[in-house]
């Protein structure tokens, strides 16, 4: 079974689990519902993109062209998930805050976040030698990561309107333990479809690299 | 560490007698900050805004595409006759290639603000007397802050297509974050707040400087190399 396949299979059973999990989130957890989708996708958004500086990294030093695959296929499904964060969260926000967007930190750095992605897609199209193009991508790659790190240190320094961080937060009640249930279930869901979209992204990127080739 | 500085001293002063004998690239720069602060001037509806809302704005934005236009060319210098491959068989080191371009960098988005800064002051009629050594200060950390990146990704858009336009693409998301900082920091300034207020922003914006210059000193190599 090739990659490309075997990525399919890993989403699909991806996607059948996320139904699990929404029907577990209407008929069993109170309220929220946006939220199993919006939390997940923007911690996996993070996820994907600190892996992009990582895989960076070590491609700058071992040169393996495999790791220039993986940061690839990375920032673009980190693109889609950030994508799905920018969507779900004004779909929540119009009827709650009543307003779509507002340029409060948490907003603006996921903005940010879609903006680095997307500037990395544009300087990979750019450059035409592929040796050139991974090494650029590692460099941007891992600036962006850099950049990421000072972003969430700034969030905490400005007013926001978006709810705090209700996992990790040291001392306070935090959710319900049904709704964190829920969540830590739809995080593992999350990161299942991450993979098997990486997988089929990878198996993108060997056979463009088989077409110029050959 | 001293042949490090002085090795880079040479491309520096190398870009800088450059640029201040041929003066076209300085002076159109110049010309362009001019014409960024009267456009703003005419971009806004003084009976609405009063101008010491938006004074921090405009400073910030205009040296921002001030800083982008000397990073443009920055490393465009350098493709005319193959002179980049004739620093890099040289015996420099990257690493002081690297600062050589950021001191010329420096020196060139220095000049472009300060004379932008009176023209500011002229034409906004914002009160910086009291504030003026502090707020040089805030000009100065998000400048070495806009430079130490900018050159870094100047190195690698000469060797791409749309060059003039990747480098903003690129850049502008890694200057929103001083950007934000030295507005903050500049608003406080001129409202005549405590400089205690300040100095928050002034920390941010230097640790951001030694960060991105660290960070840009070690993948540099990479960017130029073969």
């Amino acid at each position: 079974m090739s990659l490309a396949q075997q990525g399919r299979r890993v989403v699909l059973a991806g996607l059948l689990l996320l139904g699990g999990v929404y029907v577990r989130a209407l008929a069993f957890t109170p309220a929220q519902k946006i939220f199993y989708l919006h939390v997940p996708a923007a911690v996996t958004t993070e996820l994907a993109v600190i892996l992009v500086g990582l895989a960076g990294v070590f491609f700058l030093f071992l040169k393996d062209p495999r790791l220039d695959r993986f940061a690839e296929a990375s920032a673009e499904v980190g693109t889609v998930f950030a994508g799905i964060v920018l969507t779900t969260g004004p779909i929540w926000g119009k009827p709650i805050w009543g307003t779509w967007w507002t340029w409060d930190a948490r907003l603006t750095s996921t903005l940010f976040l879609f903006f680095l992605l997307i500037s990395y897609h544009l300087l990979r199209g750019a450059v035409t030698d592929a040796g050139l193009r991974a090494r650029y991508g590692a460099v941007l790659g891992i600036c962006a990561v850099v950049l990421v790190g000072f972003i969430h240190l700034s969030v905490y320094l400005f007013p926001t309107l978006h709810p705090q961080p209700i996992v990790l937060r040291p001392g306070k009640p935090g959710l319900p333990p049904e709704m964190l249930v829920t969540l830590l279930l739809s995080f593992g869901v999350f990161l299942v479809l991450y993979v098997g979209f990486v997988m089929q992204r990878y198996a993108i990127a060997l056979r463009r690299e088989a077409a110029s080739h050959g | 560490m001293r042949e490090l500085l002085g090795q880079a001293w040479t491309v520096a002063r190398k870009d800088l007698v450059l640029e201040f004998r041929t003066r076209t690239a300085l002076l159109s720069a110049v010309v362009f900050t001019a014409l960024v602060l009267t456009v703003f001037n005419f971009g806004r509806d003084p009976t609405a805004v009063a101008t010491i809302d938006l004074a921090p704005s405009i400073l910030w934005v205009t040296f921002t595409f001030a800083a982008m236009l000397a990073l443009n060319r920055a490393f465009q210098l350098e493709l005319e006759n193959g002179a980049l491959e004739g620093l890099l068989v040289s015996p420099l080191s990257r690493h002081s290639l690297y600062l050589g371009k950021v001191l010329a960098n420096l020196g060139f988005v220095g000049v472009v603000e300060a004379v932008g800064l009176p023209l500011f002051v002229l034409f906004f009629n914002v009160p910086v007397g009291q504030v003026l050594l502090p707020l040089i200060g805030v000009i100065a950390l998000a400048t070495v802050g806009f430079v130490s990146v900018g050159t870094l990704f100047s190195a690698m858009v000469v060797r791409t297509r749309f060059a003039e336009l990747m480098l903003p693409v690129l850049l502008l998301p890694f200057l929103l974050l001083p950007l934000t900082y030295a507005v903050q920091a500049t608003a406080r300034l001129l409202a005549g707040r405590p400089l205690s207020e300040v100095s928050g922003w002034l920390k941010l914006l230097a640790a951001y400087d030694l960060v991105f210059i660290a960070v840009a000193l070690l993948l540099f190599p990479h960017t130029v190399d073969e």
